[in-house]
């Protein structure tokens, strides 16, 4: 419980950002509570299996973030309903009509997947064998095997990067940052699993950043034997046997290419988590065309929303990767901290 | 035929990678691992002695062996002339020079 | 294949289709190359259902044929169309409905041209009143023929003597329907069902006891085009996306093939004959081809209407298996004749093509 005089921050959303942010805000002294719209912290990284580049278990990721938080207070299953500005502090009430008052807020909304049944052209939803790169996270986390069946042989398995991103049709401009990396990962994975497997990237461009990721590309070449496609996927259908027919031009060669493959694999990318909006409204962020929280100045001031005492961390500013997450929460705690420090 | 239609069906150039020849590909990845590493950059092509005066594109060739378009590979390949100019400037540790006599020697293995 | 996957698509593109009152055009082809099926929509919708259709002495081309041949520029297609706006609007009607696939396609072109840019529509206005003296009025409802049948397609399927049913076995007729490309591609919020998996002859096909089969080229354009075809040096490519569409459609056997588009069942039908003569292949049952059917053809089988007076004598595959597996009653010595009685004359038999 609050001691008194003792300032208090609310954050909204538990996933990864908002754990890291309350556990940073606790640890230097604050009253922080993390009201979270799910049963259970972690968000979206608490679905994965295992995580690029190291394949560190995403499961043991998170329970390191949640060991930080003993000080917290977390509300699960709740939101943020309303929020009243009075004498500088916010009155929030929440979904249950309970009251929380505090000194500052972390917006940590995050993101969500995007939906793959809108590219129809793919099959989602429709043809069997077509999964998103979250459900095959699942699947590897649950042991599932991929080719349930009686067919011996050797699989085909392709991977399709930039569903839902670089894509004017579903209304993303934007690239989500992480997709590519997180394909050449579970590529690499199926490899390791079924290596007889024959597994195909089909990619725009291949947006592998970070000095680790380089790495993982050459490895899924080199030793894994991952074979990789210029081309973006135009169409997925399906044929006698169940199998999916996939067309792309390899625009290496400058030519249409076909072929039947096992499974295929949608890279979803990062859309806005679906409570952002109201989440932007209530606090009076802005709220970029693509859903994205616009913080005041992208490159010096990137978790300040404007908002006297609200502070912005993790995806819901844009798609990240784990790393770049976890460093913008706990900027958004650092500057959250300086106003707090400032307030009387 | 007993109709003379004055046109025939044409036939597609889609690569269709449930029938394309694979043997020269797996020839080449067992006897020149560093294959699988071409990121397709075309800095090769681009410092090519032979390539500046004919057709001969070491980028694409890797490609069309991947993709099981080998036809009319031999004469490309014969244009090579061994300078050790695409090796240098490979930025992956491509062994080009090995790549060209692997693919030399599985065109005579495979005719 | 889930089809609770499809149906949430379909749910997705519904459009309103009225119940009646309708201007109607027909298309400048398919007179010649199915030439009982316009005739047959009018004869479904006025006699079976008491609708209420018109029809224009003074409707000409959409001109459509010459925009997508590059032979009309768009200002000149508009203003014709504004015409044919004109003549529904002087006979009182609002409801605009079309035979042509094309015609719908680039009425829904225009429509939403003129939506976005209402001065391009003024100046149509001025174009028209100055070369013709006539005004007009846009439609409040655009209607493809085929979303018509569709609407009716329970209505019909009540009145229904035959069903798409092999009656050897039980077992539903399987059926391949093939959507012209200008029905909803270019606009997939226009057509029942949208584009990718378009809703309105899976529809009927389902209502008439039939089961939609899909396979892989089924999204692929028949290959007709317009200059594709219309050159012979060109025709090669064009029979040869047709041919793309058997070869992938084959391994499912199916019984027929239902279609929406003046052009699509044509080709689908005569390349059957010219892959054939050509390479000695066939696509149906015991040497037969499939069958192709253009969507007012089936609805007037499964009436019950007499296969001659649907003109399905001048298709060139087969159709008599499909109308033994139905169990349609027809006298194959009145295959050739005329409405008159006279003979018509006989087709060359070919040399591969199995015929009756």
């Amino acid at each position: 419980m609050a001691t008194d005089g003792q300032k208090k921050v609310v954050v909204i959303g538990g996933g990864i950002a908002g754990m890291e942010a309350a556990a940073q805000l606790a640890r230097m002294g604050y009253d922080t509570t993390i009201v979270e719209k799910q049963a259970r912290t972690g968000g979206n990284v608490a679905n994965w299996d295992h995580l690029f580049p190291e394949g560190r278990l995403a499961g043991e990721v998170v329970q390191q973030l949640y060991q930080k938080l003993s000080p917290v207070r977390i509300i699960t299953g709740s939101s943020v309903k309303k929020a009243d500005m009075l004498e500088g502090q916010y009155i929030l009430t929440l979904a249950d009509g309970s009251v929380l008052t505090t000194d500052a807020l972390v917006v940590s909304t995050g993101f969500r997947t995007f939906d793959a049944h809108r590219k129809e052209e793919y099959g989602y939803g429709i043809y069997d064998r077509v999964i998103t790169s979250a459900d095959l996270e699942g699947m590897l986390n649950e042991h599932q095997p991929l080719f349930p069946g009686r067919h011996k042989g050797p699989r085909r398995v392709a991977f399709i990067h930039c569903v839902g991103s670089r894509d004017e049709k579903v209304g993303n401009r934007y690239c989500s940052k992480a997709c590519c990396a997180m394909a050449v990962k579970q590529a690499s994975k199926v490899k390791e699993l079924y290596p007889d497997a024959e597994v195909y990237c089909f990619y725009m461009d291949l947006r592998m950043f970070d000095r680790r990721y380089e790495q993982m590309y050459l490895d899924a070449q080199a030793k894994s034997g991952v074979n990789f496609i210029r081309g973006r996927l135009s169409e997925a259908s399906e044929d006698l046997q169940g199998r999916l027919v996939i067309k792309a031009e390899d625009t290496l060669m400058s030519k249409p290419l076909k072929m039947t493959v096992d499974m295929l694999v949608l890279m979803v990318g990062m859309e806005p988590a679906s409570g952002a909006r109201s989440v932007a409204e209530m606090l009076k962020i802005p709220v970029g065309h693509d859903g994205f929280f616009n913080a005041t100045n992208e490159l010096l001031e990137a978790n300040c929303s404007g908002t006297p005492g609200v502070f912005l961390a993790g995806t819901c500013t844009g798609p990240k990767t784990i790393p770049e997450t976890i460093a913008d929460a706990r900027a958004a705690a650092t500057a959250a901290d300086a106003y707090l420090r400032k307030k009387s | 035929m007993a109709v003379q239609f004055g046109y025939s069906i044409n036939k597609s150039n889609t690569i269709d990678m449930d029938t394309a020849p694979r043997a020269m590909e797996s020839y080449l990845l067992l006897h020149e691992p560093s294959f699988a590493r071409c990121i397709g950059c075309g800095c090769c092509t681009a410092t090519c002695s032979s390539g500046v005066f004919t057709q001969l594109n070491l980028r694409q060739i890797q490609l069309r062996i991947r993709r099981g378009e080998t036809q009319g590979l031999l004469p490309e390949i014969q244009k090579c002339m061994l300078c050790g100019k695409c090796q240098m400037v490979c930025p992956r540790g491509v062994s080009t020079r090995n790549v060209v006599l692997s693919i030399q020697r599985a065109l005579q293995l495979l005719s | 294949m889930k089809l609770a996957g499809k149906k949430r698509i379909w749910a997705d593109y519904q459009k309103e289709i009225p119940q009646d009152n309708y201007f109607y055009v027909r298309s400048c082809i398919r007179q010649n190359f199915f030439p009982a099926s316009e005739v047959t929509f009018l004869r479904i919708l006025r006699q079976e259902l008491g609708k209420d259709i018109y029809e224009h002495i003074h409707h000409t081309t959409c001109s459509g044929i010459g925009y997508h041949s590059d032979v009309i520029p768009l200002e000149t297609t508009m203003t014709v169309v504004a015409r044919q706006f004109a003549l529904m609007t002087e006979a009182g009607y609002e409801n605009y409905a079309c035979s042509c696939i094309t015609s719908f396609g680039l009425y829904s072109e225009i429509l939403e041209t003129w939506k976005h840019f209402p001065e391009v529509l003024e100046k149509v206005r001025r174009d028209l009143k100055a070369a013709t003296g006539r005004e007009f009025e846009v439609p409040k409802h655009l209607a493809h023929a085929s979303d018509i049948i569709y609407k009716m397609r329970h209505e019909i399927a009540s009145r229904a003597r035959y069903k798409l049913v092999n009656r050897y076995t039980g077992q539903p007729l399987r059926v391949v329907e093939h959507i012209g490309c200008h029905y909803s591609k270019m606009f997939p919020s226009k057509g029942v069902g949208g584009a990718e998996y378009p809703y309105v002859l899976a529809g009927m096909v389902e209502a008439w006891g039939g089961e939609v089969v899909d396979y892989p080229e089924r999204r692929h354009c028949c290959g007709f085009g317009f200059r594709q075809y219309l050159v012979q040096a060109n025709r090669g490519y064009s029979v040869a996306n047709t041919q793309k569409k058997f070869e992938s459609m084959a391994p499912f056997k199916p019984d027929m093939i239902i279609t929406n588009c003046p052009g699509c069942p044509y080709f689908l039908d005569r390349w059957q004959y010219v892959i054939a003569e050509m390479e000695g292949k066939t696509y149906g049952e015991n040497g037969f081809g499939i069958p192709v059917f253009t969507y007012e053809e089936v609805a007037g089988l499964v009436l019950g209407y007499d296969p001659w007076d649907l003109g399905l004598q001048v298709h060139q595959t087969a159709v008599e298996p499909i109308l033994d597996k139905m169990g349609v009653a027809y006298n194959p010595e009145k295959k050739y004749l005329g409405k008159d009685g006279q003979n018509l004359g006989h087709p060359e038999t070919p040399a591969y093509s199995k015929v009756y």
